[in-house]
């Protein structure tokens, strides 16, 4: 394995493939917290340029976190596809980037491409993916997922209603809601982030939103975002929820920062498909987000990218119905600016479906982070264009519980409107039924919340 | 919230109302003397105004915030550059960001929700008002971030002030290992000041909002002492730290080995307001914790979780983290 590369009349050395894999990186201030970064702007492209020289076999062969310290690294390992893996193993990432940009390759190369390759691999090419590419290849493939209904079909794009409260309050729950379904919002998910986390309290606004989505017939599916053993309980206790949420991240230390193992999975798995009133098969919703390992003192001097890429491989393995993103959410020490976030929204985004996932995107922004709405619109316009299965939305992109900004519900309409998309084929037809669209755009009458009352 | 705990707030309350009317009230001071002096279930903020409406309506919920109709008021850009006379020919107006007509249900619905409902549309897009009202309240929430908590409050409050090893806001933002670090100074003076291995030791921090310090924290240290000191567990030496981050807990921990840590911290500011704090508690938290073992009680501020009502609820938190010997999912856990 070559780790050094004369470039630009200059000697650029690399100590190691981690060393390459971080400084190959775009700019993220996550990295340069994390002491790993590229030093200077040359340097940077130099390691892009050793990269593209390794070989797919030299990333797996020189695994960053081994299996013997790692269950994440295990699960990945134990999901490839040896037979595929050997089709490829001796290509450079380099071929690696122009097979998948190839007008030859298409959903159904793509897709079994996937399963030769494990994240690091995947974290590997988009290194030497520019956003343009992240978008325009992630946009050649179609995941579809089904919870109650079907989702990701070519030409839609879904949306997650969240009508979240800063108390809790089922009737500011219900109001909020009422007004997202009036936008023809919520057909991937209609979930909560509660501001307490008690089974008692999960317990009641999984069922009032359940109730409110079988009063109205809705083709849809709920869910409360509390941590995974609360949701556990709650639905042992009876609870309707149709999915299993849980935060996941990209090594073992920090799954278990965040409460959870494999094993724990496996065993709310179970649950769901006996007592969860989803149908399935995709019966789980994971959010990821770039630097949380290293948030959780948990990312073994990896960049951020390579961790994140490791959140899907994991991800994978559940076959989950809903896989996103919160981009902008962790904050200026991770993702500095507008720049930053909208780059690491299309790498997350792509290496998601590159993984074969159902990848939809918080597209979202704090406010002590140098970004405001016009930067995530511009995130939302480029994710759409690139395919994604999903975005958040929240009345006029501002959570009143979570502090932060996000997609509003006339954003999702706009980008549906602009790029000709339509949400998911049979909540459309709900959405019909109900003259919010009509012609195959909002109604008239569309966003107004009194269309739920009788 | 059961109970036992209403009547631990009314209590609570009651001891203020008395308090104030012996003293000069400081804390009290700062609400206008117009507002009835507690009323934290039945009122509604306004919160382009900031303007309150109480109405006593003594059988309602305990948390039910939202229920009566928002006032009706005219919405001003705050900021005097904008009302200073420029030409007596033209008055200056107050911006109205108010859409005219409300239609009922959309009236009936936003009482339930701080959030953005009932706002119509151009085409798909926000209307123009709306919008603005939006982009003014980021503009205010950005302000916000950082600022410092005042020397009167902590006087006030009778607590020290401590440093971390962050020296400036923008390292305080890109640089959180920084603020989960206390500076050398600051180890020696805790140790100096406090007193050792606390059962329960109380810290606050400015965070990302200092005003959500001075907005509750008074309130809900008041409740919180009371509620242990009513439940006889003993606290330690209450700080300051100046720019902290929540992790730095665990090096407090360990330094003063404290049982259970109350850690009051602003949080990032929101578009709704910028003046929420959180509360995090964790059991023996020492170098290596996991955040799994933290919990907090985040969105307290007067328009979420009332601040007397937050503190009183701590306690008995605290309780049950001292029963069990566990906080976060080992103690969901252990709960059973």
């Amino acid at each position: 394995m070559n780790l050094s590369v004369i470039f630009g009349g200059e000697k650029y050395n690399f100590k190691s493939l981690k060393d390459v894999m971080a400084k190959a990186n775009e700019e993220k201030s996550g990295d340069q917290l994390a002491g790993i970064a590229a030093e200077t702007v040359q340097q940077r492209i130099a390691a892009k340029a050793v990269l593209s020289e390794l070989l797919v076999k030299d990333i797996r062969e020189n695994p960053l976190v081994p299996q013997e310290n790692d269950e994440v690294s295990r699960i990945i390992e134990g999901d490839i596809n040896e037979q595929i893996y050997g089709e490829i193993k001796n290509w450079s990432i380099e071929q690696l980037r122009e097979y998948i940009l190839s007008n030859d390759t298409g959903d159904r190369e793509l897709k079994r491409l996937s399963k030769g390759m494990n994240s690091e691999i995947i974290a590997a090419v988009t290194k030497l993916m520019s956003n343009l590419d992240l978008v325009h290849a992630a946009n050649k493939v179609e995941i579809l997922s089904t919870c109650n209904i079907t989702i990701g079909q070519k030409g839609t794009l879904s949306s997650r209603l969240q009508p979240n409260h800063p108390t809790d309050n089922i009737d500011g729950i219900i109001a909020s809601l009422k007004e997202g379904l009036s936008y023809g919002i919520g057909d991937a998910v209609i979930g909560i982030n509660p501001v307490d986390d008690s089974v008692e309290s999960v317990k009641k606004v999984l069922t009032a939103t359940k109730e409110f989505i079988n009063d109205w017939s809705i083709p849809t599916q709920n869910c409360v975002l509390a941590h995974i053993t609360t949701q556990m309980k709650a639905i042992k206790q009876g609870a309707p929820a149709d999915m299993i949420f849980q935060s996941i991240a990209g090594t073992e230390i920090a799954n278990r920062s965040f409460g959870i193992s494999a094993d724990l999975i496996r065993e709310a798995e179970e649950l769901i498909k006996k007592q969860g009133t989803g149908t399935g098969p995709n019966l789980f919703y994971f959010e990821t987000g770039q630097g949380s390992e290293l948030s959780a003192e948990a990312h073994m001097g990896i960049d951020q990218v390579t961790l994140e890429s490791r959140n899907y491989g994991f991800a994978r393995h559940f076959n989950p119905y809903i896989v996103n993103t919160v981009v902008g959410f962790i904050g200026p020490e991770y993702l500095y600016n507008n720049k930053q976030v909208i780059r690491a929204g299309l790498e997350d985004h792509f290496m998601g479906k590159m993984h074969g996932i159902p990848m939809g995107v918080d597209i979202c922004y704090t406010n002590h982070i140098k970004a405001d709405q016009n930067d995530v619109e511009d995130l939302s316009v480029l994710l759409t264009a690139a395919g994604v299965n999903f975005i958040i939305a929240a009345p006029m992109g501002d959570d009143v519980m979570l502090n932060y900004q996000s997609m509003s519900f006339h954003d999702v309409a706009t980008l549906l409107q602009t790029f000709g998309k339509k949400p998911a084929p049979e909540y459309l037809a709900w959405l019909e039924k109900m003259g919010i669209y009509e012609n195959g755009r909002l109604s008239a009458r569309a966003g107004d919340l009194s269309i739920f009352e009788r | 919230m059961n109970d036992q705990l209403v009547s631990m707030i009314t209590q609570l309350v009651m001891e203020k109302m008395e308090k104030s009317t012996g003293s000069q009230a400081p804390e009290i001071a700062a609400t206008s003397t117009e507002q009835p002096l507690i009323k934290f279930y039945d009122k509604v903020e306004n919160r382009s105004s900031g303007t309150t409406e109480a109405t006593a309506t003594s059988q309602e919920p305990l948390i039910q915030l939202y229920q009566h109709g928002a006032p009706q008021e005219v919405t001003t850009f705050a900021s005097t550059t904008f009302n200073q006379p420029v030409n007596d020919a033209v008055p200056i107006k107050p911006f109205q960001f108010e859409e005219e007509s409300l239609t009922e249900s959309v009236q009936a619905a936003k009482k339930h929700t701080p959030a953005r409902i009932g706002v119509g549309r151009a085409g798909t897009r926000p209307k123009t008002k709306t919008w603005l009202k939006f982009r003014l309240d980021h503009a205010a929430a950005v302000d916000a971030v950082y600022g410092e908590v005042s020397e009167d409050l902590l006087q006030k409050l009778d607590v020290f002030q401590v440093t971390t090893k962050v020296t400036d806001k923008e390292e305080y933002i890109t640089r959180p290992d920084l603020g989960r670090r206390l500076s050398e100074e600051s180890k020696a003076l805790i140790q100096q000041k406090c007193k050792p291995q606390p059962k329960v030791q109380i810290i606050i921090s400015n965070g990302l909002s200092a005003s959500a310090i001075e907005e509750n924290v008074q309130d809900v240290y008041l409740a919180l002492q009371q509620s242990l000191s009513n439940l006889n567990i003993d606290i330690g030496t209450t700080f300051y730290i100046d720019k902290g981050r929540v992790a730095l807990m665990d090096e407090i921990g360990e330094l003063l080995q404290a049982e259970v840590i109350v850690y009051l911290i602003g949080e990032r500011p929101g578009l709704v307001s910028a003046e929420s704090m959180s509360a995090y508690l964790c059991y023996k938290p020492r170098i290596g914790t996991v955040e799994a073992e933290r919990m907090v009680i985040s969105n307290i501020h007067k328009g979420g979780i009332p601040p007397l009502e937050a503190g009183a609820y701590l306690g008995t938190v605290v309780e049950k983290i001292l029963h069990y010997q566990a906080s976060g999912v080992e103690l969901v856990a252990k709960e059973g």
